[in-house]
């Protein structure tokens, strides 16, 4: 099998030299925490409750690319499509902890759920407060039903925007936390892949895909979707995840969102333009109203290509929270 | 002739006999690797790996007081070093096991046993797994349950019969449908391929056998 061509050193080595390449340019913001692959804001005000998110490594911008002004305050980042150890997760907790808690922000999988469960318990016994939101906005990932078995992808910038504005205006953990679970609440993601991307250690794929076929759900770590199919073109394609999506909160007519078209890793802008161009029409003719529209590559997946759709349904207090400007290595608003 | 049954091994040995099981777990990256690209997304043997060779670097000339406190020391190491679902699982299957093996200074069928099914406890406490799954708990738990059959026989003995129970139940997997994990998007796809995690179950078991018979 080919092995994929990766512009890195040695690979054990990734993790690391890309959070020391996102203090370099954070033009002196953001410190790399002595011994564990975990990233934070130099300066914290007194009494801000800490937002720290984290996960798996390999999806940059994703995690540690969103740490900024009234983004995330750190970053708890594992190797390569493995949550982090509990470890780097707690002394990120002390690093970020300004008196009044942190809430813990990240995709709902197994591996995140055990290892921040686990620094939850050691940062208590500090006596530090947490409070965790796991984003499952992958619509295909399992039926509403089980909507707590749901994977987080994409939706996860929203999620993370929100609990950044929030957190900046609220000392208060527990309205923290209500408003960025009303967020996630809110949001729904569904994404697709043409070909995988790879693991740096190995070089090697993380799934095989036959030339003309598409897997349909495709997940942010490379695992292997819910189904795979013949080739679509656009249209039709985005039709049938649209569908999927907007039937699932369900989004209504009257409805206000944010839309992100988001690039898994290697998909062109000029792709998700004609994706986007479809995901408008088809939210114009539902009489679903687009309070904002972000493209580009937030959440991906190495050199996978594909991309995800992602909705979030507004209320005024989350326009108000997503509105705020913000600032980050890999999302900033104005 | 005398033929000698060992029925224990002292702290030094059982230190090696992990140091052992690190080298096992080490030289098969590559086939875990595969096991978990069929069904997961192809970083168990990577993971698995950087924590025992963590493993062999901390411990390899270090003297312990208690099994308990070899078990624990490698809990936490592989709970650092590995991350993921797997660091969390099997980080709590060596803290969980060294539990209430604090005051013990040797290994027999009976520590073995107390280790299996506190380290089972744990992991299932921590990781919400029940057997049926497809996790690795349906390679633990058989090897964890048949471990307390067996405290008469020597100890060689009863590796070999908790190390073929892991074996059994890690094949059982093939024929089980992922509901928790990530392979748990997959669905009936996951059938036909054994859990990853309960691979490592039974390379675990089978190397510490291999140690004792060696020995």
């Amino acid at each position: 099998m080919k092995k994929a061509k990766k512009i890195i050193n040695n690979p054990k080595n990734v993790v690391n030299e890309l959070l020391e390449g996102i203090v370099e340019a954070s033009n002196g913001k953001i410190r790399i925490i002595e011994g564990v692959s975990a990233l934070v804001k130099k300066e914290i005000p007194d009494g801000k409750v800490g937002l720290l998110i984290g996960g798996g490594s390999g999806h940059e911008p994703l995690f540690p690319g969103f740490i900024g002004v009234n983004m995330a305050d750190g970053a708890a980042c594992g190797h390569i499509f493995a949550a982090p150890a509990p470890n780097i997760v707690f002394e990120a907790t002390k690093a970020i902890s300004k008196g009044n808690g942190l809430l813990y922000l990240y995709g709902n999988y197994a591996g995140d759920n055990m290892n921040f469960d686990i620094a939850v318990e050691m940062a208590e016994e500090e006596g530090i407060a947490v409070k965790t939101v796991r984003i499952w906005d992958d619509v295909a990932s399992a039926p509403i039903e089980r909507i707590e078995d749901r994977r987080g992808i994409a939706g996860d910038l929203f999620v993370i925007k929100i609990a950044g504005g929030i957190s900046a205006r609220s000392d208060d953990l527990e309205e923290v936390f209500r408003i960025t679970a009303r967020a996630r609440d809110n949001t729904r993601s569904m994404g697709v892949s043409v070909s995988a991307g790879s693991i740096p250690e190995t070089g090697e794929p993380t799934f095989l895909l036959p030339e003309d076929e598409i897997e349909i759900g495709m997940g942010l770590h490379g695992e292997p979707g819910v189904s795979r199919e013949k080739m679509l073109d656009a249209d039709p394609l985005v039709e049938k995840m649209m569908d999927k999506i907007l039937s699932d909160l369900p989004f209504k007519e009257g409805d206000e969102i944010c839309l992100l078209i988001n690039d898994l890793g290697a998909t062109t802008m000029m792709e998700l333009l004609i994706v986007n161009r479809k995901v408008s029409q088809i939210l114009r003719d539902k009489k679903i109203k687009i309070h904002d529209t972000v493209i580009g590559s937030y959440c991906t997946c190495q050199e996978m290509a594909g991309f995800s759709i992602t909705l979030m349904k507004l209320d005024e207090e989350l326009k108000k929270y997503y509105d705020m400007p913000a600032e980050s290595l890999g999302f900033t608003k104005l | 002739m005398i033929i000698m049954v060992r029925e224990f091994l002292n702290l030094n040995e059982t230190r090696n006999m992990f140091l052992f099981v690190s080298k096992y777990i080490e030289e098969n990256k590559d086939f875990l690797t595969q096991a978990d690209k069929a069904i997961g997304d192809g970083d168990h043997g990577v993971g698995m790996a950087r924590g025992f060779i963590a493993v062999r670097e901390k411990i390899g000339s270090k003297n312990f007081n208690s099994i308990g406190e070899i078990l624990s020391s490698i809990g936490t190491i592989l709970l650092t070093t590995i991350g993921g679902a797997a660091g969390a699982i099997f980080g709590t299957l060596f803290r969980g096991a060294s539990k209430n093996l604090r005051e013990e200074d040797t290994f027999s069928v009976r520590i073995l046993s107390s280790m299996l099914n506190d380290g089972l406890e744990s992991v299932k406490q921590r990781g919400k797994a029940e057997p049926g799954n497809k996790t690795m708990v349906d390679s633990l738990e058989p090897a964890a349950i048949k471990s307390k059959e067996l405290l008469t026989l020597p100890l060689k003995d009863a590796l070999i019969a908790v190390s073929e129970a892991a074996r059994i139940g890690a094949e059982n997997t093939k024929g089980m449908i992922a509901t928790i994990g990530k392979a748990k998007t997959l669905g009936e796809r996951s059938l036909g391929h054994p859990d990853p995690g309960a691979i490592s179950v039974c390379l675990i078991l089978r190397s510490m056998m291999e140690y004792v018979l060696s020995l």
